[in-house]
């Protein structure tokens, strides 16, 4: 009699923790399309790459393209410019990198035009630096894209890409 | 929903909040101690079902909705890159499409069990009214979502079903062109189905609230159709309804699933993977299945404005049957020539649907015409008359005795009935 | 006495009605669509995408391609086909290198420039599969009629066999959704046949294709599959099929309608693959609460189920 009263309550239990275990996989798992629903699709992954002909920019120029639906700086620059940023210690950087990690080419500078603050694209040529003002909060970027004002705490990102020809790369 | 609760919480932090919102007070008297008759057979388990799909079609709703593009340009790619690009979407697409269908097979079901059973009667006609609007609430989601993967059977439904309103005399060309906004089916009027599509299911949410209120006052009714009398002739809704409900929904979730992942296109118009065309109609026109019924009392009759009347009659007149059934026994189990007249009503429905879905000339005509009339003796003069002519068979004195025959006294009381803890399930 | 009155009375009624019922219902069974005599309704082929393991054959879908390529694409467009799903998962799966490579080779308009120019550029995996046709109207005016989207197509072609087959097709295993390459392939290889003696004859511009509804049988599109095989029935070109497959009419059908059933519904793998655990998890959980409610019910000791 004390044995079945000891067992048969584990045995239901057992059977509960089962069936509501089980039921707790189901509802994770009706979650998971509805959550990755959201993510990228195919189609737009698909679309990450973008041809950029560098014929068209002379010295000292730069164009604004996009890329994966973001704004893309790509500068000729100058030999003063490569020096100047070339000059400039770490030690006076607040997002310490060198322009040489920064370039595949020194006359050629890619990078995104995102500011790293929140989200503004910086306008080029501007700034005490020769490089990018922001206009939403002042961030000053020189002309490797690093940041030297805040309140951006990080360098533009430099993204993926390949000189397909001397005068043309693929980004992304 | 049935009168003040006498549940406590037992954390402090509950009784606070109680004290303030008393929701699981209502939880509590509405899905955990309500007491339902102990005789409801499984036919009383798709209301749980329903409440499931209602909430299941509003979330592949929503969530589709944030791929699909209500303009005529670009919706029927739209829903196409929602097939073959975005993650998952073809299992939301698919459920929500297979989805509609479940729901409606779930509410005939529903629907059928309150006419055999007389759920509409007194104290439950407007329990049962509610469910009639509901029902029209449905149909109208339905009709305008069919529309929106903008292929020819939406373009042409649309066109054929909003032409409806054309048979109103002196302001019908008025009518239908202020629906369209233009003067035949088109991008405004894609649009604002779609606007409206997304505002409907949270309109018959609404009146399923009180569909479930206007329930838990009489509390259900059941397969002997006597109202519970004592508690034995009850049991408490959790864990007792909670589990059958939930075993009833998981079989049900077998079927709905089978087609989803195996035959998602068994309900589907070939003609509706087809771009809309305005200026090409496919060779038949066919609602969806559920419609089809009333799609073949609308093609019966040869007058344009009749037609549509009894089209919407056979609809409206559910919401009589509360008085047009005299009958004071409430469940058909008791009622023998009843019983047959409903199952040939049954066959009526499922013959009107067949014919719904055929080209409609010669026999297949005559033979609708046919069974329309039986479908409207059945409400008119039927189920007046079975009242009053029907002998019933011995209705049992309570639910108890329906359960346990006559030895009913002998019910044993159900150990820790209420008391079954909560925290397992 | 009165009561047997009233039951005779509602025994003629019921069974007036029911007579009226029966009545519906049998001139129901006795109409049917009268097809003419000649249709030849496709018949049910053996896939490998059918049933619950359906999966497609690579191969299969790459010599479909082919075929697709090098005859069907000449008049009919593939909206919704992208370079890129030929080598996506549950397709034909070429590499990516490939699909590249077959991209380039296509010219794609692409543009405004910065100068304003529209431009041609080589075709990329990311772009639509292009269209011999700058849109429908010069299609339809080059050809004398619109050739359907080839995209959906396998989906917007069926075969109807009737009541009660079309229950029986919902079932397991007699499941069948393949109704549309059935359709396709009949109408390739049964379909172009000499119009029986008598038929009225087929105008110009149409041709005579006895899978075609309706009572002429016409079709504007001529038997596509003739520009790959000599009058004796062998192939103009032996190497068109590289994998070593037998090259006969009936093969190429077979290999274009089962690509046309990936390009109409090419996530049908990931569906059944997806569909097979979705089903098994939920049979394991219904039993399981099968049994929870058995067990919640077994307190009550002399519950009989009432119906």
């Amino acid at each position: 009699m004390s044995e079945a009263l000891a067992t048969e309550p584990t045995r239901r239990d057992m059977l509960y923790v089962a069936t509501t275990a089980v039921a707790a996989v189901g509802v994770g798992g009706m979650l998971w399309p509805l959550v990755d629903q959201m993510n990228p699709d195919s189609a737009t992954l698909s679309m990450a790459t973008t041809e950029v002909d560098l014929t068209p920019i002379a010295v000292g120029q730069e164009i604004t393209v996009k890329w994966q639906g973001k704004p893309l700086f790509v500068r000729h620059r100058t030999p003063k410019e490569i020096a100047d940023v070339r000059a400039v210690p770490l030690t006076d950087l607040i997002d310490p990198e060198t322009d040489e990690a920064r370039v595949q080419k020194p006359e050629w500078l890619v990078v995104v035009g995102v500011c790293t603050h929140l989200g503004c694209t910086p306008n080029g040529y501007e700034g005490k630096f020769n490089g990018w003002l922001c206009p939403c909060h002042g961030s000053q970027y020189d002309a490797s894209g690093r940041v030297r004002v805040g309140p951006a705490p990080l360098n533009l990102p430099v993204p993926k890409y390949v000189f397909t020809k001397p005068t043309s790369i693929v980004v992304g | 929903m049935s009168g003040p609760s006498t549940y406590v919480p037992q954390s402090a932090l509950g009784r606070w909040f109680e004290k303030r919102l008393p929701i699981m007070g209502l939880v509590h008297s509405s899905f955990v101690v309500f007491p339902n008759p102990r005789n409801l057979n499984y036919f009383w388990t798709f209301g749980g079902i329903l409440s499931f799909m209602l909430v299941a079609q509003i979330i592949t709703g929503v969530t589709l909705a944030m791929h699909y593009v209500p303009d005529a340009k670009l919706a029927f790619d739209s829903v196409e890159h929602i097939m073959r690009d975005v993650n998952f979407g073809w299992l939301l697409r698919y459920s929500h499409a297979i989805g509609a269908t479940m729901f409606f097979l779930a509410v005939y079901i529903h629907m059928l069990r309150g006419l055999y059973y007389g759920s509409y009667k007194e104290p439950r006609e407007v329990l049962w009214i509610l469910g009639v609007i509901i029902f029209l609430l449905m149909m109208a989601t339905a009709f305008m979502g069919y529309v929106l993967p903008w292929g020819q059977m939406s373009f042409w439904g649309a066109t054929v079903i909003t032409n409806l309103f054309s048979a109103i005399p002196l302001v019908g060309s008025t009518i239908t062109t202020w629906l369209w906004g233009g003067y035949s089916v088109g991008g405004p009027t894609l649009n604002r189905f779609f606007a409206l599509h997304y505002l409907l299911p949270f309109m018959i949410a609404g009146v399923v609230v009180l569909h479930v209120w206007a329930l838990h006052v009489p509390g259900s009714n059941n397969p002997a159709g006597v109202e519970p009398q004592t508690e034995k002739d009850t049991l408490p809704f959790h864990p007792y309804f909670t589990a059958k409900d939930a075993f009833a929904l998981s079989c049900f979730l077998v079927f709905f699933a089978w087609f989803v992942f195996f035959v998602p296109d068994y309900f589907l118009n070939p003609a509706n993977v087809i771009e809309a065309n305005p200026l090409v109609t496919p060779q038949h026109i066919v609602p969806e299945w559920y419609f089809l019924p009333y799609y073949a009392i609308l093609r019966a009759v040869p007058n344009k404005l009749i037609g549509v009347i009894a089209m919407f009659a056979s609809i409206g007149l559910f919401a009589f049957l509360p008085w047009l059934d005299t009958s004071k026994i409430r469940s058909g189990k008791y009622r023998p020539l009843f019983r047959i007249f409903f199952w040939a009503f049954v066959a009526c429905v499922i013959g009107l649907g067949y014919l719904g879905s055929m080209p409609p000339e010669g026999g297949y005509i005559i033979a609708s015409r046919i069974l329309l009339s039986y479908y409207f003796i059945f409400f008119i003069l039927i189920l007046p008359m079975l009242g009053l002519f029907e002998t019933p068979s011995k209705v049992p004195a309570s639910i108890a005795e329906a359960v346990l025959g006559s030895g009913g006294a002998a019910y044993v009381q159900p150990k820790n009935a209420a008391a079954e803890p909560n925290t397992k399930g | 006495m009165l009561k047997t009155k009233k039951v005779a009375f509602m025994r003629k009624f019921s069974s007036l009605a029911a007579a009226s019922l029966l009545t519906g219902l049998l001139a129901v069974s006795a109409v049917h669509a009268a097809e003419s005599a000649d249709t030849v309704i496709p018949e049910h082929q053996q896939w490998s995408f059918a049933g619950v393991y359906g999966h497609y054959d690579k191969g299969q879908l790459q010599r479909g391609f082919k075929v697709f390529k090098e005859v069907c694409s000449q008049c009919h467009q593939a909206s919704q086909l992208v370079f890129r799903n030929l080598d996506e998962e549950g397709g034909p799966e070429f590499s990516k290198a490939q699909v590249a490579a077959l991209a380039a080779t296509f010219q794609v308009q692409d543009g405004p420039n910065d100068a304003g120019d529209m431009f041609k550029r080589p075709g990329r995996p990311s772009d639509n599969y292009p269209w011999n046709f700058a849109n429908e109207n010069a299609a339809k005016a080059a050809l004398g009629a619109l050739p359907p989207d080839m995209s959906e197509l396998a989906k917007a072609r069926t075969v109807e066999y009737g009541f009660p087959w079309f229950l029986i097709e919902a079932l397991p295993f007699f499941v069948n959704e393949e109704q549309g390459p059935d359709y396709i392939y009949a109408l390739l290889t049964k379909g172009y046949v000499d119009p029986p003696k008598g038929a009225e004859p087929v105008p110009n511009g149409f041709y005579y294709n006895a899978v075609i509804q309706g009572t002429q049988h016409r079709i504007k599109m001529p038997n596509p599959l003739a520009a790959l095989f000599n009058a004796d029935g062998s192939p103009q070109d032996p190497k068109f099929y590289t994998d070593g497959t037998v090259m006969t009419q009936d093969q190429v059908a077979r290999d274009v309608s089962a690509f046309l059933m990936w390009a109409a519904e090419p996530k049908l793998e990931e569906r059944k693959k997806f569909g097979f655990r979705v089903m098994t998890f939920l049979v394991v959980l219904a039993g399981l609460l099968y049994f929870v409610k058995k067990k919640v019910w077994a307190g009550l000791k002399d519950e009989s189920p009432a119906v």
